[in-house]
């Protein structure tokens, strides 16, 4: 199941952000990836679709690379399963 | 103070997706509506649109920023891009203003944003929806496409809104308060939500637009953006710039009447302010683009103004007639237009024209161009709500 969330963030940050999914690696800072506050937002917008999750505003505010949000959705992925 | 040249012009519309194209299709006479393919007609009681049609924004912009923006800054960025080559000189840095009029601005988003929410139950919208919808979105793409750090924002009077855009950035250049200046309009009115309001105006034409004639019944909806670059005559003369036209004078008036039905006095105000702004008498006057909707109450207010103003008129055609009415763009199509008239020595015609309406008495050109080398122009914009403007131009 982790490597399939993997698989899904990267491949919504790649499509959301219009770039290979190739250039979106896990380990990958949003600075790296020149993902600003913008592109944040549409990136969390469409995690939101993608997971059936609600991700808050603080948490959305807080995140800075992939790693955080794969753990993030991760997390909310597993509430939502319990 | 200077006297200012317009050294670039850009256009994108139903007759036209650049200048040229845009100048051929007036002289030619070509009629811009068709059915309409944006939306469901079959929802509407009027059938007939001036669309844009093959337009491709990833001509001017990433498929990123195309995504950020509505479709009234693809249409205006296209514009901006033409005009800004076409002048031949760069537009950048604190001393160069853009201003941009807008009707609608992004309320095709916005319509189709709360759509979801409101038919399809959506929970959320898109985060770029407030963005996408802000009617200073495209000053603001223009702005930092080009790196213009002087004054940038947008002016929303209805279907005069590029008028007043074209004539504040006129006269900032004019006075001094920046060295050059990008100017006029865009609209895309095309969503189900705003034709429906337009519908229950009563106002769209069922067929063409019949400015002046008797017939006539209505406007036709379009959409479109031009774009004027400005800059002080001498500068232009320096840089051995082409210089369409100088635009040297602008007049704005209020009705302060009616929201929706023009008055006469209002217009005649406004004509007459451009005049005294630009020095000239009426008689310098050889040719005015008229507001010219095609409605009935437009076009016998629009007449009477005139002959208000204009002792003997000039020649007044409505290429309204050809582009269609694009509301907040409208101005800057016209204006582009009038420059070309004055270059080219050929007033372009009134088309649809079946017979001469007695509270319409004017020589309108009708269904042909003219060829004569007039020496100055009025545009025409008067909006509802009550709010004109006017520019004058001259070689």
């Amino acid at each position: 199941m982790e490597s399939t969330i993997t698989e899904r963030v990267i491949a919504v940050i790649a499509k959301t952000h219009h770039v290979s999914s190739d250039t979106v690696k896990a380990e990958s800072t949003f600075e790296e990836l020149k993902i600003d506050s913008l592109d944040g937002l549409q990136i969390v917008f469409a995690l939101e679709d993608e997971f059936d999750v609600s991700i808050p505003d603080d948490e959305a505010r807080k995140l800075t690379s992939v790693a955080q949000v794969i753990n993030g959705i991760t997390t909310l992925v597993d509430k939502k399963a319990a | 103070m200077r006297r200012v040249a317009i050294t670039g012009v850009g256009v994108v519309s139903a007759l036209g997706l650049n200048r040229e194209s845009f100048w051929n299709a007036l002289i030619e006479g070509r009629n811009g509506s068709a059915p309409i393919q944006s939306v469901d007609r079959s929802l509407l009681k009027f059938q007939h649109a001036a669309e844009v049609r093959g337009f491709d924004p990833l001509q001017c912009m990433t498929p990123k920023e195309a995504d950020q923006v509505d479709r009234f800054v693809h249409l205006a960025a296209a514009a901006c891009a033409e005009a800004i080559a076409d002048s031949g000189r760069a537009f950048e840095g604190s001393q160069t203003a853009i201003v941009t009029g807008t009707s609608c601005g992004g309320k095709d988003t916005e319509d189709r944003s709360f759509h979801e929410l409101y038919a399809l139950s959506k929970t959320r919208l898109h985060p770029l929806t407030i963005p996408r919808i802000m009617a200073n979105a495209a000053a603001s793409y223009i702005s930092m496409r080009y790196g213009i750090r002087g004054p940038a924002y947008t002016v929303s009077t209805a279907c005069a809104s590029s008028n007043h855009a074209i004539g504040q950035a006129f006269h900032m250049v004019r006075s001094g308060m920046v060295d050059a200046a990008l100017a006029g309009g865009s609209e895309a009115p095309f969503s189900l939500g705003i034709l429906k309001a337009w519908e229950a105006m009563r106002v769209v034409s069922p067929d063409v637009c019949r400015p002046f004639s008797s017939g006539r019944n209505g406007l036709i909806l379009a959409e479109g953006a031009a774009i004027l670059a400005m800059e002080p005559l001498d500068a232009a003369l320096a840089r051995g710039a082409h210089i369409y036209a100088e635009i040297c004078g602008f007049g704005m008036s209020s009705d302060a009447s009616h929201l929706t039905a023009p008055s006469w006095e209002g217009a005649a105000r406004c004509m007459e302010m451009a005049l005294r702004d630009a020095g000239m008498a009426p008689q310098e006057i050889g040719y005015i683009n008229a507001h010219g909707t095609g409605t009935p109450m437009n076009d016998i207010s629009e007449t009477r103004a005139i002959r208000a103003v204009f002792p003997a008129p000039p020649p007044v055609s409505s290429t309204k007639s050809m582009h269609g009415h694009a509301l907040g763009a409208a101005g800057a199509l016209e204006a582009v237009a009038t420059v070309l008239a004055l270059e080219h020595g050929i007033l372009p015609p009134t088309m649809n024209f079946l017979a001469a309406d007695p509270e319409c008495q004017l020589d309108i050109v009708p269904g042909t161009t003219r060829q004569v080398q007039i020496q100055a122009a009025l545009s025409n914009s008067f909006a509802f709500g009550g709010l004109n403007a006017v520019l004058a131009f001259r070689r």
